[in-house]
Protein backbone atom coordinates (compact mmCIF):
# COMPACT_ATOMS: atom_id res chain seq x y z
CA UNK A 1 0.00 0.00 0.00
CA UNK A 2 2.69 2.30 0.67
CA UNK A 3 4.55 1.74 -1.56
CA UNK A 4 1.92 2.96 -4.22
CA UNK A 5 2.34 6.25 -2.34
CA UNK A 6 5.97 6.16 -2.83
CA UNK A 7 6.43 4.98 -6.47
CA UNK A 8 6.11 8.53 -8.26
CA UNK A 9 8.46 9.86 -6.18
CA UNK A 10 10.62 7.03 -6.10
CA UNK A 11 10.46 6.45 -9.85
CA UNK A 12 11.90 10.18 -9.94
CA UNK A 13 14.63 10.74 -7.47
CA UNK A 14 15.97 7.03 -8.64
CA UNK A 15 15.85 8.28 -12.44
CA UNK A 16 17.37 11.62 -12.22
CA UNK A 17 19.20 11.61 -8.71
CA UNK A 18 20.56 8.37 -7.63
CA UNK A 19 21.32 7.01 -10.99
CA UNK A 20 22.81 9.88 -12.56
CA UNK A 21 25.33 10.39 -9.41
CA UNK A 22 26.28 6.38 -10.48
CA UNK A 23 26.50 7.07 -13.96
CA UNK A 24 28.80 10.92 -13.15
CA UNK A 25 31.22 8.15 -11.07
CA UNK A 26 31.46 5.92 -13.85
CA UNK A 27 31.69 8.20 -16.85
CA UNK A 28 34.64 10.09 -14.27
CA UNK A 29 36.92 7.18 -15.21
CA UNK A 30 36.33 7.78 -19.40
CA UNK A 31 37.15 10.24 -21.87
CA UNK A 32 33.22 10.31 -23.20
CA UNK A 33 32.19 13.25 -25.33
CA UNK A 34 28.34 12.90 -26.10
CA UNK A 35 28.73 10.65 -28.86
CA UNK A 36 30.52 7.58 -30.10
CA UNK A 37 32.99 5.62 -28.26
CA UNK A 38 33.94 6.06 -25.18
CA UNK A 39 37.10 4.05 -23.35
CA UNK A 40 38.45 3.46 -19.77
CA UNK A 41 40.68 6.25 -18.99
CA UNK A 42 41.30 5.23 -15.42
CA UNK A 43 42.09 8.05 -13.39
CA UNK A 44 43.16 10.40 -15.82
CA UNK A 45 40.36 13.05 -15.55
CA UNK A 46 40.87 12.76 -11.87
CA UNK A 47 44.48 13.90 -12.59
CA UNK A 48 43.76 16.56 -14.76
CA UNK A 49 41.40 17.82 -12.29
CA UNK A 50 44.05 18.28 -9.53
CA UNK A 51 46.51 19.32 -11.70
CA UNK A 52 45.33 21.54 -14.87
CA UNK A 53 46.01 24.86 -14.09
CA UNK A 54 42.84 26.20 -15.38
CA UNK A 55 40.79 23.73 -12.64
CA UNK A 56 42.66 24.92 -9.81
CA UNK A 57 41.90 28.38 -10.72
CA UNK A 58 38.42 27.70 -10.64
CA UNK A 59 38.77 25.65 -6.98
CA UNK A 60 40.56 29.03 -5.91
CA UNK A 61 38.21 31.24 -7.54
CA UNK A 62 35.14 29.10 -5.99
CA UNK A 63 37.06 29.31 -2.50
CA UNK A 64 37.84 33.22 -3.04
CA UNK A 65 33.92 34.27 -3.56
CA UNK A 66 32.94 32.19 -0.65
CA UNK A 67 35.34 33.85 1.48
CA UNK A 68 33.71 37.09 -0.12
CA UNK A 69 29.86 35.92 -0.14
CA UNK A 70 29.72 33.95 2.89
CA UNK A 71 30.47 36.00 5.81
CA UNK A 72 29.06 39.32 4.02
CA UNK A 73 26.15 37.92 3.84
CA UNK A 74 25.85 36.12 7.17
CA UNK A 75 26.78 38.91 9.08
CA UNK A 76 24.35 41.41 7.32
CA UNK A 77 21.40 39.44 7.69
CA UNK A 78 22.75 38.78 11.25
CA UNK A 79 23.25 42.57 12.33
CA UNK A 80 19.93 43.16 10.42
CA UNK A 81 17.98 40.86 12.10
CA UNK A 82 19.21 41.89 15.78
CA UNK A 83 18.39 45.77 15.15
CA UNK A 84 14.81 44.57 13.53
CA UNK A 85 14.20 42.38 16.72
CA UNK A 86 14.40 45.14 18.61
CA UNK A 87 10.58 45.60 19.71
CA UNK A 88 10.73 49.84 20.35
CA UNK A 89 11.70 49.91 16.40
CA UNK A 90 8.85 51.09 14.11
CA UNK A 91 7.72 49.49 11.24
CA UNK A 92 9.45 46.14 11.61
CA UNK A 93 7.03 44.36 9.54
CA UNK A 94 7.91 46.85 6.61
CA UNK A 95 11.78 46.08 7.07
CA UNK A 96 11.06 42.49 6.99
CA UNK A 97 9.53 42.29 3.82
CA UNK A 98 11.35 44.65 2.22
CA UNK A 99 14.66 43.32 3.09
CA UNK A 100 13.13 39.45 1.94
CA UNK A 101 11.99 41.02 -1.55
CA UNK A 102 15.80 40.57 -3.00
CA UNK A 103 15.04 37.00 -2.30
CA UNK A 104 12.20 36.18 -4.97
CA UNK A 105 14.15 38.50 -7.59
CA UNK A 106 16.49 35.74 -10.02
CA UNK A 107 20.06 36.27 -10.24
CA UNK A 108 20.07 36.56 -13.48
CA UNK A 109 18.16 39.77 -13.23
CA UNK A 110 20.04 40.82 -10.42
CA UNK A 111 23.06 40.93 -12.35
CA UNK A 112 21.53 43.02 -15.04
CA UNK A 113 20.37 45.63 -12.83
CA UNK A 114 23.92 45.65 -10.61
CA UNK A 115 25.83 45.77 -14.38
CA UNK A 116 23.46 48.53 -15.23
CA UNK A 117 24.16 50.53 -11.56
CA UNK A 118 27.89 49.48 -11.79
CA UNK A 119 28.49 50.71 -15.23
CA UNK A 120 31.64 52.84 -15.73
CA UNK A 121 29.80 55.10 -18.57
CA UNK A 122 26.04 55.43 -17.00
CA UNK A 123 25.60 53.62 -14.16
CA UNK A 124 23.88 55.43 -11.38
CA UNK A 125 25.61 53.79 -8.46
CA UNK A 126 28.99 54.81 -9.99
CA UNK A 127 28.69 57.91 -10.35
CA UNK A 128 27.48 58.60 -6.57
CA UNK A 129 30.30 56.67 -5.41
CA UNK A 130 32.33 59.04 -8.48
CA UNK A 131 30.53 62.11 -6.58
CA UNK A 132 31.60 60.95 -3.10
CA UNK A 133 35.62 60.45 -4.70
CA UNK A 134 35.47 56.82 -5.28
CA UNK A 135 36.18 56.01 -8.15
CA UNK A 136 36.25 52.31 -8.99
CA UNK A 137 36.55 52.30 -13.38
CA UNK A 138 35.16 49.66 -15.17
CA UNK A 139 34.34 47.03 -12.28
CA UNK A 140 33.69 44.03 -13.80
CA UNK A 141 36.77 44.33 -16.44
CA UNK A 142 39.05 44.69 -13.32
CA UNK A 143 40.24 41.45 -12.08
CA UNK A 144 40.45 42.55 -8.57
CA UNK A 145 36.74 44.37 -8.40
CA UNK A 146 35.25 41.41 -10.61
CA UNK A 147 35.27 38.73 -7.88
CA UNK A 148 34.10 41.32 -4.68
CA UNK A 149 31.07 42.69 -7.43
CA UNK A 150 29.74 39.57 -8.13
CA UNK A 151 29.74 37.80 -4.98
CA UNK A 152 28.08 41.18 -3.99
CA UNK A 153 25.29 40.37 -6.68
CA UNK A 154 24.50 37.56 -4.31
CA UNK A 155 24.82 38.77 -1.24
CA UNK A 156 21.72 41.34 -1.92
CA UNK A 157 19.73 38.56 -3.47
CA UNK A 158 20.36 36.01 -0.44
CA UNK A 159 21.29 38.35 2.59
CA UNK A 160 17.30 38.26 3.48
CA UNK A 161 16.41 34.52 3.41
CA UNK A 162 19.16 34.30 6.12
CA UNK A 163 18.12 37.59 7.68
CA UNK A 164 14.77 35.91 8.48
CA UNK A 165 16.17 32.59 9.74
CA UNK A 166 17.94 34.82 12.14
CA UNK A 167 15.18 36.71 12.90
CA UNK A 168 13.41 33.38 13.84
CA UNK A 169 15.69 32.34 15.84
CA UNK A 170 16.18 35.34 18.00
CA UNK A 171 12.19 35.49 18.45
CA UNK A 172 12.52 31.98 19.94
CA UNK A 173 15.00 32.60 22.92
CA UNK A 174 12.70 33.31 26.05
CA UNK A 175 12.07 37.37 27.04
CA UNK A 176 12.57 35.87 30.97
CA UNK A 177 16.57 35.30 29.93
CA UNK A 178 16.97 38.88 29.12
CA UNK A 179 14.66 39.70 32.11
CA UNK A 180 16.75 37.76 34.23
CA UNK A 181 20.00 39.33 32.93
CA UNK A 182 18.81 42.85 33.13
CA UNK A 183 17.68 42.34 36.51
CA UNK A 184 21.56 40.89 37.00
CA UNK A 185 22.44 44.39 35.81
CA UNK A 186 23.98 42.70 32.86
CA UNK A 187 24.19 45.80 29.82
CA UNK A 188 23.70 45.66 26.36
CA UNK A 189 26.78 43.64 25.69
CA UNK A 190 26.62 41.57 28.40
CA UNK A 191 23.20 40.12 27.24
CA UNK A 192 24.14 39.86 23.65
CA UNK A 193 27.42 38.00 24.48
CA UNK A 194 26.00 35.73 27.14
CA UNK A 195 22.18 35.10 26.30
CA UNK A 196 21.91 36.02 22.60
CA UNK A 197 25.53 34.19 20.84
CA UNK A 198 24.91 30.89 22.72
CA UNK A 199 21.17 30.50 21.89
CA UNK A 200 21.61 31.54 18.63
CA UNK A 201 24.71 29.69 17.78
CA UNK A 202 22.90 26.49 16.21
CA UNK A 203 20.86 28.83 13.97
CA UNK A 204 24.62 30.34 12.79
CA UNK A 205 25.95 27.13 12.09
CA UNK A 206 23.32 26.31 9.92
CA UNK A 207 23.14 29.63 7.94
CA UNK A 208 26.66 29.55 7.74
CA UNK A 209 27.20 26.18 6.45
CA UNK A 210 23.96 27.21 4.30
CA UNK A 211 25.44 30.02 2.81
CA UNK A 212 29.16 28.11 1.93
CA UNK A 213 26.79 25.16 0.35
CA UNK A 214 25.32 28.19 -1.74
CA UNK A 215 28.71 29.83 -2.62
CA UNK A 216 30.19 26.84 -3.84
CA UNK A 217 27.09 26.26 -6.31
CA UNK A 218 27.81 30.10 -7.60
CA UNK A 219 27.15 30.10 -11.47
CA UNK A 220 24.07 32.62 -12.33
CA UNK A 221 25.43 35.82 -12.36
CA UNK A 222 28.53 35.07 -12.91
CA UNK A 223 27.73 33.97 -16.18
CA UNK A 224 25.19 37.13 -17.00
CA UNK A 225 27.97 39.67 -15.74
CA UNK A 226 31.39 38.13 -16.85
CA UNK A 227 31.10 34.74 -18.03
CA UNK A 228 33.85 34.08 -15.91
CA UNK A 229 36.28 36.87 -17.22
CA UNK A 230 38.57 38.86 -17.22
CA UNK A 231 41.05 36.51 -18.12
CA UNK A 232 39.58 33.55 -15.83
CA UNK A 233 39.04 35.95 -12.94
CA UNK A 234 35.84 34.53 -12.12
CA UNK A 235 35.64 31.36 -13.13
CA UNK A 236 34.08 29.01 -11.34
CA UNK A 237 33.84 25.03 -10.26
CA UNK A 238 30.40 25.46 -11.75
CA UNK A 239 31.07 27.51 -14.81
CA UNK A 240 33.95 24.86 -15.46
CA UNK A 241 31.67 22.43 -15.26
CA UNK A 242 29.10 24.04 -17.53
CA UNK A 243 31.62 24.67 -20.11
CA UNK A 244 33.43 21.62 -19.99
CA UNK A 245 30.26 19.46 -20.29
CA UNK A 246 28.26 21.57 -22.03
CA UNK A 247 30.21 23.21 -24.55
CA UNK A 248 33.57 21.42 -24.79
CA UNK A 249 31.80 18.16 -24.47
CA UNK A 250 34.37 16.79 -22.32
CA UNK A 251 31.72 14.58 -20.26
CA UNK A 252 34.23 12.17 -18.51
CA UNK A 253 36.16 15.27 -17.32
CA UNK A 254 33.32 17.21 -16.50
CA UNK A 255 32.03 14.05 -14.74
CA UNK A 256 35.09 14.13 -12.56
CA UNK A 257 34.73 17.88 -12.09
CA UNK A 258 31.04 17.57 -10.15
CA UNK A 259 32.23 14.94 -7.88
CA UNK A 260 35.21 17.44 -6.48
CA UNK A 261 31.99 19.30 -6.04
CA UNK A 262 29.74 16.59 -4.48
CA UNK A 263 32.34 15.69 -2.48
CA UNK A 264 32.79 19.55 -1.43
CA UNK A 265 29.17 19.62 -0.50
CA UNK A 266 28.81 16.50 1.21
CA UNK A 267 31.61 17.79 3.69
CA UNK A 268 29.37 20.27 4.60
CA UNK A 269 26.22 18.90 3.95
CA UNK A 270 26.61 16.44 7.16
CA UNK A 271 28.12 19.50 9.35
CA UNK A 272 24.39 21.16 8.06
CA UNK A 273 22.73 17.71 9.00
CA UNK A 274 24.31 17.79 12.85
CA UNK A 275 23.05 21.18 13.46
CA UNK A 276 19.84 20.77 11.65
CA UNK A 277 19.29 17.89 14.17
CA UNK A 278 20.12 20.37 16.71
CA UNK A 279 17.90 23.43 15.60
CA UNK A 280 15.11 20.47 15.11
CA UNK A 281 15.45 19.57 18.81
CA UNK A 282 15.73 23.04 19.91
CA UNK A 283 12.35 23.99 18.17
CA UNK A 284 10.56 21.43 19.58
CA UNK B 1 20.03 62.57 -2.26
CA UNK B 2 17.66 60.41 -4.28
CA UNK B 3 18.31 57.60 -1.50
CA UNK B 4 16.92 59.47 1.10
CA UNK B 5 13.62 61.19 -0.47
CA UNK B 6 13.25 57.30 -1.39
CA UNK B 7 13.64 56.07 2.11
CA UNK B 8 11.89 59.17 3.75
CA UNK B 9 8.60 57.95 1.02
CA UNK B 10 8.94 54.15 1.87
CA UNK B 11 7.44 53.71 5.29
CA UNK B 12 4.41 55.21 4.35
CA UNK B 13 2.93 51.74 3.11
CA UNK B 14 3.00 49.89 6.26
CA UNK B 15 0.57 50.92 9.00
CA UNK B 16 0.26 47.97 11.13
CA UNK B 17 3.25 48.71 13.49
CA UNK B 18 2.27 52.72 13.71
CA UNK B 19 0.84 52.81 17.10
CA UNK B 20 4.43 52.08 18.33
CA UNK B 21 5.87 54.59 16.84
CA UNK B 22 3.63 57.08 18.56
CA UNK B 23 5.67 56.36 21.99
CA UNK B 24 8.47 58.68 22.46
CA UNK B 25 11.76 57.48 20.89
CA UNK B 26 15.04 56.53 22.69
CA UNK B 27 17.84 57.73 20.82
CA UNK B 28 19.17 54.39 20.28
CA UNK B 29 16.17 53.28 18.45
CA UNK B 30 15.85 56.52 15.93
CA UNK B 31 19.52 55.90 14.85
CA UNK B 32 18.41 52.14 14.86
CA UNK B 33 15.36 53.12 12.54
CA UNK B 34 17.75 55.94 10.48
CA UNK B 35 20.10 53.17 9.70
CA UNK B 36 17.11 50.36 8.54
CA UNK B 37 15.55 53.03 6.17
CA UNK B 38 18.95 53.64 4.23
CA UNK B 39 20.01 50.13 4.20
CA UNK B 40 15.71 49.35 2.84
CA UNK B 41 16.70 52.42 0.42
CA UNK B 42 20.28 50.45 -0.66
CA UNK B 43 18.04 47.18 -0.96
CA UNK B 44 15.20 48.64 -2.58
CA UNK B 45 17.61 50.32 -4.90
CA UNK B 46 17.93 47.70 -7.58
CA UNK B 47 14.62 47.16 -7.86
CA UNK B 48 13.61 50.66 -8.13
CA UNK B 49 16.31 50.91 -11.17
CA UNK B 50 14.94 48.29 -13.18
CA UNK B 51 11.44 49.93 -12.60
CA UNK B 52 12.19 53.48 -13.80
CA UNK B 53 14.55 52.50 -16.42
CA UNK B 54 12.39 49.85 -17.89
CA UNK B 55 10.32 53.37 -19.02
CA UNK B 56 13.34 55.39 -19.71
CA UNK B 57 13.80 56.73 -23.36
CA UNK B 58 17.45 55.30 -24.76
CA UNK B 59 18.76 59.12 -24.21
CA UNK B 60 18.27 59.56 -20.95
CA UNK B 61 19.18 56.32 -20.07
CA UNK B 62 22.90 56.92 -21.98
CA UNK B 63 22.64 60.27 -20.45
CA UNK B 64 25.34 61.98 -18.22
CA UNK B 65 24.59 62.53 -15.37
CA UNK B 66 22.74 59.84 -15.31
CA UNK B 67 19.49 59.86 -13.55
CA UNK B 68 16.87 58.22 -11.17
CA UNK B 69 13.40 58.88 -12.64
CA UNK B 70 12.82 59.07 -16.52
CA UNK B 71 11.49 62.97 -17.31
CA UNK B 72 10.08 61.07 -20.35
CA UNK B 73 8.03 57.80 -19.71
CA UNK B 74 7.75 55.77 -22.95
CA UNK B 75 6.71 52.38 -23.68
CA UNK B 76 9.59 51.61 -26.56
CA UNK B 77 11.56 49.56 -24.18
CA UNK B 78 8.79 47.14 -23.69
CA UNK B 79 7.62 47.14 -27.66
CA UNK B 80 11.40 46.58 -28.79
CA UNK B 81 11.92 43.56 -25.52
CA UNK B 82 8.64 41.75 -27.61
CA UNK B 83 10.82 42.08 -31.08
CA UNK B 84 14.28 40.94 -29.82
CA UNK B 85 12.63 38.04 -28.51
CA UNK B 86 9.84 35.59 -28.60
CA UNK B 87 8.92 37.03 -25.24
CA UNK B 88 5.52 35.78 -24.89
CA UNK B 89 6.89 32.41 -25.91
CA UNK B 90 9.50 32.64 -23.21
CA UNK B 91 6.79 33.68 -20.73
CA UNK B 92 4.20 31.14 -21.33
CA UNK B 93 7.54 28.54 -21.03
CA UNK B 94 8.30 30.00 -17.46
CA UNK B 95 4.81 29.25 -16.35
CA UNK B 96 4.56 26.00 -18.48
CA UNK B 97 7.74 24.84 -16.77
CA UNK B 98 7.86 26.41 -13.21
CA UNK B 99 4.23 25.36 -12.84
CA UNK B 100 4.16 21.85 -14.42
CA UNK B 101 7.50 21.24 -11.57
CA UNK B 102 5.77 22.90 -8.95
CA UNK B 103 2.65 20.78 -9.58
CA UNK B 104 4.26 17.22 -10.02
CA UNK B 105 6.51 18.33 -7.08
CA UNK B 106 3.31 18.98 -4.34
CA UNK B 107 1.31 15.91 -5.47
CA UNK B 108 4.35 13.48 -5.96
CA UNK B 109 5.69 14.77 -3.03
CA UNK B 110 2.87 14.79 -0.42
CA UNK B 111 1.98 11.12 -1.47
CA UNK B 112 5.58 9.92 -0.24
CA UNK B 113 5.34 12.20 2.85
CA UNK B 114 1.65 10.60 3.39
CA UNK B 115 3.76 7.08 3.53
CA UNK B 116 6.10 7.94 5.25
CA UNK B 117 4.67 9.86 7.86
CA UNK B 118 1.11 7.99 8.38
CA UNK B 119 1.75 4.52 7.30
CA UNK B 120 3.49 2.37 8.95
CA UNK B 121 5.87 -0.03 7.07
CA UNK B 122 8.67 -2.49 6.79
CA UNK B 123 12.11 0.20 6.22
CA UNK B 124 10.41 3.09 6.03
CA UNK B 125 13.18 4.95 8.16
CA UNK B 126 15.67 3.27 6.25
CA UNK B 127 13.93 5.21 3.16
CA UNK B 128 13.32 8.47 4.81
CA UNK B 129 17.33 8.19 5.51
CA UNK B 130 17.59 7.19 1.72
CA UNK B 131 15.38 10.32 0.42
CA UNK B 132 16.91 13.04 3.23
CA UNK B 133 20.05 11.55 1.92
CA UNK B 134 19.50 12.43 -1.83
CA UNK B 135 19.47 16.32 -0.48
CA UNK B 136 22.70 16.61 -0.25
CA UNK B 137 23.51 16.18 -3.80
CA UNK B 138 23.76 19.52 -5.89
CA UNK B 139 22.13 19.73 -9.23
CA UNK B 140 25.03 20.85 -10.82
CA UNK B 141 27.43 17.61 -9.89
CA UNK B 142 24.38 15.47 -11.85
CA UNK B 143 23.55 17.72 -14.75
CA UNK B 144 25.86 15.78 -17.12
CA UNK B 145 24.41 12.22 -16.80
CA UNK B 146 20.54 14.36 -16.37
CA UNK B 147 21.17 15.67 -19.57
CA UNK B 148 22.30 12.38 -21.07
CA UNK B 149 19.13 10.57 -19.82
CA UNK B 150 16.99 13.40 -20.77
CA UNK B 151 18.28 13.23 -24.30
CA UNK B 152 18.39 9.04 -24.34
CA UNK B 153 14.82 9.78 -24.31
CA UNK B 154 14.86 12.29 -26.81
CA UNK B 155 13.21 14.86 -24.36
CA UNK B 156 15.75 17.78 -25.04
CA UNK B 157 13.90 21.09 -26.00
CA UNK B 158 10.96 19.65 -24.39
CA UNK B 159 8.77 20.42 -21.52
CA UNK B 160 8.85 16.57 -19.94
CA UNK B 161 12.97 16.97 -20.44
CA UNK B 162 12.56 20.47 -18.09
CA UNK B 163 10.00 19.18 -15.57
CA UNK B 164 10.41 15.42 -14.82
CA UNK B 165 13.93 15.63 -13.39
CA UNK B 166 12.00 18.04 -11.09
CA UNK B 167 8.65 16.72 -10.37
CA UNK B 168 9.72 14.51 -7.31
CA UNK B 169 12.27 16.29 -4.18
CA UNK B 170 13.55 14.97 -1.16
CA UNK B 171 13.10 18.50 0.37
CA UNK B 172 9.73 18.82 -0.80
CA UNK B 173 9.02 15.20 0.75
CA UNK B 174 10.91 16.12 3.93
CA UNK B 175 9.22 18.87 3.96
CA UNK B 176 5.43 17.90 4.01
CA UNK B 177 6.50 14.94 6.25
CA UNK B 178 7.33 17.22 9.19
CA UNK B 179 3.44 18.86 8.94
CA UNK B 180 2.10 15.50 8.39
CA UNK B 181 3.81 14.27 11.42
CA UNK B 182 2.14 17.08 13.61
CA UNK B 183 -1.18 16.09 12.31
CA UNK B 184 -3.05 14.32 15.51
CA UNK B 185 -3.95 10.55 14.45
CA UNK B 186 -7.09 10.12 15.76
CA UNK B 187 -9.26 11.14 13.14
CA UNK B 188 -7.48 8.83 10.37
CA UNK B 189 -7.72 6.10 12.88
CA UNK B 190 -11.41 6.82 12.86
CA UNK B 191 -11.93 6.94 9.48
CA UNK B 192 -9.76 3.88 8.64
CA UNK B 193 -12.18 1.80 11.23
CA UNK B 194 -15.05 3.04 9.24
CA UNK B 195 -13.56 2.13 5.89
CA UNK B 196 -11.60 4.73 4.10
CA UNK B 197 -9.08 4.06 1.66
CA UNK B 198 -5.18 5.49 2.23
CA UNK B 199 -5.84 7.37 -0.13
CA UNK B 200 -9.71 8.56 1.14
CA UNK B 201 -7.44 9.79 4.57
CA UNK B 202 -4.41 11.03 2.50
CA UNK B 203 -6.99 13.19 -0.40
CA UNK B 204 -10.00 13.80 2.49
CA UNK B 205 -8.28 14.82 5.51
CA UNK B 206 -4.97 14.80 6.00
CA UNK B 207 -4.75 17.61 2.66
CA UNK B 208 -7.43 20.09 3.76
CA UNK B 209 -4.98 20.54 6.99
CA UNK B 210 -1.90 21.29 5.60
CA UNK B 211 -3.00 23.67 2.69
CA UNK B 212 -0.83 26.98 4.23
CA UNK B 213 2.44 24.51 3.92
CA UNK B 214 1.54 22.80 0.50
CA UNK B 215 1.04 26.51 -0.45
CA UNK B 216 4.48 27.58 0.88
CA UNK B 217 6.22 24.63 -0.55
CA UNK B 218 4.62 25.64 -4.06
CA UNK B 219 5.49 29.35 -3.93
CA UNK B 220 9.22 28.42 -2.77
CA UNK B 221 8.78 25.68 -5.78
CA UNK B 222 7.80 28.12 -8.60
CA UNK B 223 9.95 30.80 -7.21
CA UNK B 224 13.26 28.54 -7.46
CA UNK B 225 12.27 27.45 -11.37
CA UNK B 226 11.22 29.70 -12.58
CA UNK B 227 14.43 31.71 -11.57
CA UNK B 228 16.88 29.10 -12.05
CA UNK B 229 19.74 29.74 -14.67
CA UNK B 230 21.55 26.69 -15.36
CA UNK B 231 19.01 24.08 -15.77
CA UNK B 232 17.16 25.92 -19.00
CA UNK B 233 20.25 26.68 -20.47
CA UNK B 234 21.43 23.31 -20.19
CA UNK B 235 17.86 21.67 -21.58
CA UNK B 236 16.62 24.08 -23.90
CA UNK B 237 19.28 24.75 -27.07
CA UNK B 238 16.45 26.36 -29.18
CA UNK B 239 15.52 29.83 -28.26
CA UNK B 240 11.68 29.62 -28.62
CA UNK B 241 12.03 26.52 -25.55
CA UNK B 242 14.08 28.54 -23.30
CA UNK B 243 12.55 30.35 -19.93
CA UNK B 244 11.81 34.45 -19.38
CA UNK B 245 15.56 33.63 -16.87
CA UNK B 246 17.49 31.96 -20.03
CA UNK B 247 16.30 34.03 -22.38
CA UNK B 248 17.35 37.00 -21.15
CA UNK B 249 20.75 36.18 -21.17
CA UNK B 250 20.87 36.02 -24.98
CA UNK B 251 20.47 39.43 -25.22
CA UNK B 252 23.68 40.34 -23.28
CA UNK B 253 25.95 37.39 -24.94
CA UNK B 254 28.55 38.72 -27.76
CA UNK B 255 27.49 41.25 -29.98
CA UNK B 256 24.07 41.39 -27.85
CA UNK B 257 24.69 44.56 -27.31
CA UNK B 258 21.06 45.65 -26.35
CA UNK B 259 20.54 49.19 -24.37
CA UNK B 260 20.20 48.94 -20.67
CA UNK B 261 16.50 49.82 -21.46
CA UNK B 262 15.61 47.46 -22.99
CA UNK B 263 16.88 45.01 -20.92
CA UNK B 264 15.50 46.67 -18.02
CA UNK B 265 11.92 46.12 -19.49
CA UNK B 266 12.18 42.58 -20.00
CA UNK B 267 13.79 42.15 -16.18
CA UNK B 268 10.57 44.07 -15.19
CA UNK B 269 8.49 41.45 -17.06
CA UNK B 270 10.38 38.20 -15.18
CA UNK B 271 10.05 39.66 -11.74
CA UNK B 272 6.26 41.24 -11.77
CA UNK B 273 4.69 38.19 -11.17
CA UNK B 274 6.70 36.75 -8.84
CA UNK B 275 6.87 40.08 -6.78
CA UNK B 276 3.53 40.36 -6.89
CA UNK B 277 2.65 36.90 -5.66
CA UNK B 278 5.41 37.50 -3.07
CA UNK B 279 4.01 40.91 -2.16
CA UNK B 280 0.34 39.26 -1.52
CA UNK B 281 1.28 36.29 0.57
CA UNK B 282 4.44 37.67 2.33
CA UNK B 283 3.46 37.66 5.79
CA UNK B 284 2.75 33.58 5.96
CA UNK B 285 5.39 33.26 3.46
CA UNK B 286 7.82 34.75 5.17
CA UNK B 287 7.04 32.72 8.84
CA UNK B 288 7.05 29.82 7.12
CA UNK B 289 10.76 30.45 6.03
CA UNK B 290 11.57 31.11 9.06
CA UNK B 291 10.41 28.33 11.03
CA UNK B 292 11.63 25.51 8.91
CA UNK B 293 14.80 26.81 7.52
CA UNK B 294 13.80 26.07 3.93
CA UNK B 295 16.21 24.93 1.27
CA UNK B 296 16.99 26.92 -1.58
Amino acid sequence: MALAFLLPALVILGAFVVWPMISAFRLSFTNAAGFGVEEWVGVDNYVKVFTDPEVQDAVVNTLQYTVLFTPTAVLAALLLALVVNNPRLPWRSFFRTTLFLPFVVSLAVAAFAWSYLIDPQVGLLSYWLGRMGLHLGNVLEDPSLAMPAVALVAVWKNFGFYFVIFLAGLQDIPASLYEAARVDGAGVLHRFRHVTLPLLSNTFAFVLVFAMIAALQAFDQIYVMTGGGPYGHTQTIVMEIYESGFRKLELGFASALSYVLLIATLLLSVVQFVFFGRREEDLA
Amino acid sequence: MTALTLARRAPGRSVDDAPRARRPMRTGTFVSLLAMLVVTAFVLLPIVVIVFTAFKPTAEVNAYPPTLMPDAWTLDNMRRIVTELPFSRLVLNSFVFAGGVTICALVFDSLAAYALARIDFRGRRLLLVGIVATLMIPFQATLVPVYQLVSDLGWVNTFPGLIAPRAADAFGIFFLRQFFLALPRDVDSAARIDGASEFRIYRSIVLPNVVPALLTLGIFTFVNNWNDLLWPLVFTTRKEMGTITSGLTLLTGPGGIIPYGVMMAGSLIAILPLVVAFLLVQRRFIESVATTGLKG
